[in-house]
């Protein structure tokens, strides 16, 4: 079973076409990058994916329920990080987990949730600490671990690294691709063409709300000539 | 430089999102005025009264001579069930009934007794003006009484001089016969059992209406929105989950404030008052429609501010956004304060119906009056306009606007029921 297809999808804001029919698929076990300068219409892509926003035209399915009449099964069974995410400031870390823990199950069941969030966020003793108190890296910890610890079949992730330090960023990288190693399906954006390069499996090279290309790093690079991705992207859109 | 930044700060703060319902509300205000109508004018007018004179004696003649210089007479007659009903339809205030040997009384050194049959219709504060102008009339006839007495025999007994007529008072007020009270009386004592409960309504509505409105500023402002809406969680449960947790602070922040304010209206009241006597006492049931009323009404006023508050793009955009509930909520407040329910004209009585906020505020007076259509009435209006407002925001919350300001469809009332249920 496809983890996401999305066929034609096309979304309006207004008379503003953001996406104009764009159709990829995820693989289960599977890290698919979007990627695409600032505008293009990666996150809205997400969005709608994540059932944030209504589909103007076009199919969406996950793990094949369809959106947006089956909405309420697909948010089981995703996790969405949007890229400018925070967390509620009156609450500690740990708190935030637990809150969060509690829309996916009750009991041992949401303890162990809380203990893997606890694990991947890796915050130390400054878990206890309201969020409020936290730096920008320690809050995208905070919520990568928020979004893998609920063990989603499918994790889309905008911009996973968004705002951290080489250190912080090549962590949480290395905490996708364990959960991939998991069973989980990772459909992420990113405009860190580098980043793509190393942690996806496939990737959709997205301009203007059109998807111009797609395939493995290794397969985009060869249907560019080009030696890195950036410059297949930059290719591919001229 | 300055006027840069005055230019830049002016362009952001005018906008037609905070203008315009300080504009609206300025509107509503100026109609509430001109409808009430002024103190002034009413204070003016004559009083429409009956009379009925038994007596036809001296003194009965100088009431008579005062009361129909300064008062509009509708029935001069001897008969004073016909006088009443007289007055009933005439929109009269009172029919005066001087009994016979009411000049003779006072002659024997006794005062004489004007009987008045006060015919109230509404407990609000502008309901009372001519009841006070008959009360003023009163005073001119005991006057001139007393000057006719000083004139012509100084063995009157000076008390009497000051004091030569006493009333026995009945007033008829929503199918009521309450003996023993003026109709001004009957207003204090509906006022002072009243008056806290708007006040409270007022508080409890702006404080968890402020909580909600911020609650959703909030979620925008620190980027929370978007993970919540993510969550394995029915829509309807989020705005449920919202308005219960602000009701929930709301109802503390009142409760702190309402201990401080009654100990400050404590300081007001002069005696207690057996409502009981007079057959205006509630009971368990009444306390339990004015709960409920109150429930539904808080219940209403959050589902409009969760709604209100999808439009707040940050907390300080919230604030703004506080300020309808704030002039509906004080609208609601003088609008049942100044006049009662019954009395107020067409235009404000749809209006105050209409805002759920003013059902608790009339609830006390109502139950008193037995006029249990207008409470349950309300409480059923109220929790429609409720389901409405959460089926609205149901809506809201699974459309666009939350997350890009616009809605991709337009919304029907099949819609929002499907709305409810995700």
């Amino acid at each position: 079973m496809k983890a996401v297809e999305v066929r034609e999808l096309v979304k309006d804001y207004g008379s503003f076409r953001a996406i104009k029919g764009i159709s990829f698929e995820v693989n289960e076990k599977e890290i698919f990058g979007l990627i695409g300068p600032n505008g293009a219409g990666k996150t809205t892509a997400l969005r709608v994916i994540a059932t944030l926003l209504q589909i103007t035209s076009g199919s969406i399915t996950v793990f094949g329920y369809e959106l947006p009449r089956e909405a309420g099964e697909v948010r089981r069974i995703i996790s969405y990080l949007p890229e400018e995410a925070g967390a509620y400031k009156n609450l500690t870390g740990k708190e935030y987990l637990n809150f969060i823990a509690k829309f996916f199950g009750d009991g041992e069941k949401s303890r162990d949730m809380v203990q893997r969030g606890l694990e991947i966020a890796n915050l130390g003793k400054r878990i206890n600490d309201k969020v409020d108190t936290y730096s920008k890296g320690m809050t995208r910890r905070l919520l990568v671990g928020r979004a893998l610890m609920v063990n989603p079949r499918l994790a889309i992730l905008d911009e996973p690294t968004s705002g951290l330090d080489v250190v912080n960023a090549q962590e949480v990288r290395k905490i996708i691709n364990s959960s991939v190693e998991a069973g989980v399906a990772v459909l992420l954006s990113s405009h860190n063409m580098l980043e793509v390069e190393l942690l996806c499996h496939r990737i959709a090279l997205i301009n203007d709300g059109k998807i111009v290309a797609s395939g493995t790093a290794a397969e985009l690079k060869k249907e560019y000539d080009a030696g890195n991705i950036e410059e297949a992207f930059v290719k591919a859109i001229k | 430089m300055i006027g840069n930044i005055i230019k830049k700060d002016f362009k952001e703060l005018f906008t037609l999102s905070t203008i315009l319902p300080i504009v609206v509300i300025a509107i509503v205000f100026g109609l509430v005025g001109q409808s009430i109508g002024s103190i002034g004018e009413t204070m003016e007018e004559k009083p429409v009264i009956g009379i009925v004179d038994m007596d036809d004696g001296d003194f009965s003649d100088i009431a008579m001579a005062v009361i129909t210089e300064r008062a509009e007479v509708i029935y001069d007659g001897g008969d004073a069930e016909e006088g009443l009903e007289e007055v009933r339809e005439g929109d009269g205030v009172a029919l005066m009934v001087i009994p016979e040997n009411f000049s003779q009384n006072i002659y024997a050194n006794h005062p004489g007794e004007i009987e008045i049959y006060w015919i109230m219709r509404g407990a609000g504060m502008m309901d009372s003006i001519s009841p006070v102008v008959v009360e003023g009339l009163i005073q001119s006839v005991n006057q001139e009484i007393s000057s006719e007495m000083i004139q012509q025999d100084s063995s009157f007994d000076p008390a009497l001089v000051l004091a030569p007529t006493q009333r026995v008072e009945t007033t008829f007020f929503k199918g009521k016969e309450i003996e023993g009270l003026s109709s001004s009386q009957l207003g204090n004592i509906l006022s002072s059992q009243s008056i806290a409960i708007p006040i409270v309504v007022m508080m409890l509505i702006i404080m968890a209406g402020a909580s909600v409105i911020a609650s959703m500023g909030l979620e925008k402002e620190n980027k929370t929105l978007e993970t919540l809406l993510t969550l394995p969680v029915r829509r309807s449960h989020i705005v449920i989950g919202k308005i219960v947790g602000s009701a929930l602070v709301g109802l503390i922040m009142a409760a702190i404030y309402m201990i401080g304010f009654s100990r400050y209206m404590s300081s007001f009241q002069i005696s207690a008052i057996n409502l009981a006597d007079f057959g205006l006492a509630l009971g368990m049931q009444d306390y339990l429609l004015v709960g409920i009323s109150l429930f539904v009404a808080l219940l209403a006023g959050l589902s409009l501010c969760i709604v209100l508050g999808t439009f707040a793009k940050n907390y300080r955009s919230a604030q703004a956004l506080v300020f309808p509930i704030t002039a509906l909520a004080m609208i609601s407040m003088f609008i049942t304060l100044f006049k009662d329910f019954d009395t107020l004209p067409a235009l404000l009585r749809i209006l105050a119906f209409a805002i759920p906020f003013s059902h608790p505020m009339m609830v006390m007076r109502a139950l008193m009056m037995d006029n249990y259509s207008l409470v349950i009435g309300g409480i059923a209006y109220t929790a429609v306009f409720t389901i409405i407002m959460i089926a609205v925001a149901v809506r809201i919350f699974n459309s666009d606007r939350l997350l890009t300001g616009s809605v991709q469809k337009k919304v029907g009332l099949g819609k929002l029921v499907w709305g409810l249920r995700r």
